[in-house]
């Protein structure tokens, strides 16, 4: 197992005169679960972009997998999986059909899918559901679909955009379940959240502000550094400089 | 599975699935050929008409009575004075006026002419129009046929014939104008929604983050409605020729290349607007507002070109349905050729390569 899945060195995005990251250089190893924390606007969205492969970086290097973000973006996408903010399934569709669009998508047979199918909707408890349209779905167990339908192709890094956001701590509870169930299998998991109790949940977390990473460590250590009893009570400290 | 293929599905599901937006998809373009059709014809029958005619002789008896078994005209009320039009036009009994002088036939006798008066109720100024016409033309018929009896030295005779479309059937310019319509308005607004959709639910994020390529993602979302169009065309024209006897005087064969252009060039613009379009609703008004409106109003659909002010005829130059319009009215009616059409399908052509790579540059930046 390599080392490291993810490194970036003065990864920078920029925007006509805006700079939305600037030069972050961080490594993430495999089965970790990483967090990015941080305002809204304060660039963690795009650099998750940027490591996806959905967003051509301005200048620096991003490794994900082992393969140049820069230069093969579409090799990274073979390669990872996304989860969006907005649980990115199709209402209209029901369970079973967003799956197959999902596994149709990766490049999976048919016969595939249908075995995912079958193991993923015993494993959720969906049986009943699994022809029913996902618009008729509870919030929570929508999330869980979606986390679960992107990591469709067994993925060894997923990345979640503020996965928990709109959702009662409780169900954010039982999502973070799943996610330790996939980091446990060895898949790395990066996620953004402004949700700093989350920060709690990874194994670590780099604070950002204005583009740039201003803290990198895991949630007990930050704490001790700045001197704090929580992980918000850090990212104020942080956030007033 | 196939990338795209799984791609095609769901797009057909989502379609078949919604089916309001399908109702709409089908039944508006059927319903508005038939009302235009049926309901917005130019051609009147049986006008209720008033006569004055105080002299009441030989002459103005037999034109009244051409008048009268043209069909075109019903004779409501036969009035003393001119000055009893009034009420009658303003209680709406009538729509047009004959007045004769009181001494129509001795004038004819000894000047060899005579004035009659038209009045047209002009608050609906198109019927107006079409019913003077057609009076005049009763007139200029009884005057010349007397004029052949009377045996003058030299005499003008005016023949008029209407090309192509010898009856003025309004339906001749409301199924090319109602497929020009329906065409932009299922390749552009319905790709433009249902690209803002995916953007709105956050799965386009997902779409390009997987390996899908952005090609198949835009020829994905835009092969449906293509196919949707298609058939809407197909619809439309087979309702103008089998209901409203409708000709195609062209090769088929022509009208269906031309209309795949045409439909080319609107599901690009689709797809630009849906680059700029964060929601549906936007998408909508972006598309209401930038495609329809003008394809309604300037591309000589329904009002003619030739009488717009020089800016808008000029802004309804860079409205593709102006061409297609021209294009379709020339194969369907005219029996035009491409080496008529040459002009024009240029003009589309390379409308269709600039908001091809206007929005494939655009697509690209955007998302």
């Amino acid at each position: 197992m390599e080392a490291h899945v993810i490194f970036t060195d003065k990864l920078t995005k920029t925007f006509g005169s805006f700079t939305a990251v600037d030069q972050i250089s961080f490594s993430v190893a495999a089965g970790e679960i990483f967090g990015f924390l941080g305002a809204n606007g304060a660039g963690k969205t795009t650099a998750l972009r940027m490591l996806s492969g959905l967003l051509k970086p301005t200048s620096g290097i991003a490794m994900v997998a082992g393969v140049d973000v820069m230069r093969h973006p579409e090799q990274v996408k073979r390669r990872i999986g996304y989860m969006s903010q907005k649980f990115s399934l199709y209402e209209d569709l029901t369970i079973r059909e967003n799956i197959r669009f999902y596994g149709g998508i990766y490049g999976l047979s048919v016969q595939t899918i249908r075995e995912k199918t079958k193991k993923l909707v015993d494993k959720l408890e969906l049986g009943a559901h699994v022809d029913e349209l996902v618009l008729r779905l509870p919030l929570g167990w929508r999330q869980k679909l979606a986390l679960s339908v992107a990591m469709l192709h067994e993925p060894r890094i997923v990345f979640l955009d503020e996965p928990t956001s709109g959702v009662d701590p409780l169900t954010r509870r039982q999502f973070w379940d799943l996610i330790y169930e996939a980091a446990a299998d060895g898949v790395t998991l990066m996620v953004t959240t402004h949700y700093m109790e989350e920060a709690e949940y990874c194994n670590r977390v780099s604070m950002m502000v204005d583009g740039k990473i201003e803290a990198l460590d895991t949630p007990g250590q930050l704490k001790k550094t700045y001197n704090a009893t929580s992980m918000d009570e850090v990212f104020r400290k942080l956030a007033r400089g | 599975m196939n990338r795209f293929t799984a791609f095609i599905i769901k797009e057909f599901r989502h379609i078949l699935r919604d089916r309001r937006t399908l109702l709409i998809l089908f039944g508006m373009p059927m319903a508005q050929v038939l009302l235009f059709g049926f309901v917005l014809t130019n051609e009147i029958k049986n006008a209720a008409i008033a006569i004055v005619d105080p002299s009441k002789d030989a002459q103005s008896t037999a034109l009244i009575q051409k008048l009268a078994s043209s069909g075109y005209f019903r004779i409501e009320k036969n009035l003393e004075a001119a000055s009893q039009l009034d009420p009658a036009f303003k209680e709406g009994k009538i729509k047009l006026a004959v007045v004769f002088p009181p001494d129509f036939a001795r004038q004819l006798d000894h000047d060899g002419s005579a004035p009659i008066q038209l009045l047209g109720d002009a608050s609906d100024p198109n019927t107006a129009t079409t019913l003077i016409n057609y009076a005049a033309n009763i007139i200029q018929d009884f005057s010349a046929q007397r004029k052949a009896e009377a045996v003058l030295p030299y005499q003008i005779e005016v023949q008029t014939h209407m090309l192509y479309n010898p009856e003025l059937k309004a339906v001749y310019s409301f199924v090319p104008g109602v497929m020009t319509l329906i065409l932009m308005l299922i390749s552009a607004m319905m790709t433009s929604i249902t690209i803002a959709k995916e953007k709105e639910m956050g799965t386009m994020e997902v779409l390009l983050a997987s390996p899908l390529k952005p090609i198949q993602i835009i020829l994905g979302k835009t092969a449906p409605y293509l196919v949707l169009s298609f058939i809407n065309a197909i619809i439309v024209v087979l309702i103008g020729v089998f209901i409203f006897g409708m000709p195609i005087r062209g090769s088929i064969l022509l009208l269906g290349l031309e209309s795949a252009l045409y439909m080319f060039v609107a599901l690009s613009l689709g797809i630009l607007i849906s680059t700029r379009a964060a929601t549906q609703q936007a998408a909508l008004f972006m598309s209401a507002l930038g495609l329809l409106m003008p394809t309604m109003l300037l591309s000589g659909f329904i009002f003619p070109r030739e009488s717009m002010p020089y800016v808008l005829q000029v802004l309804g130059n860079i409205i593709p349905a102006t061409w297609f319009n021209q294009i379709i009215k020339g194969v369907m009616i005219k029996g035009a050729g491409i080496e008529v059409l040459w002009f024009q399908t240029c003009v589309l052509g390379v409308m269709a390569l600039v908001f091809v790579v206007l929005s494939m540059r655009n697509f690209k930046d955007r998302l």
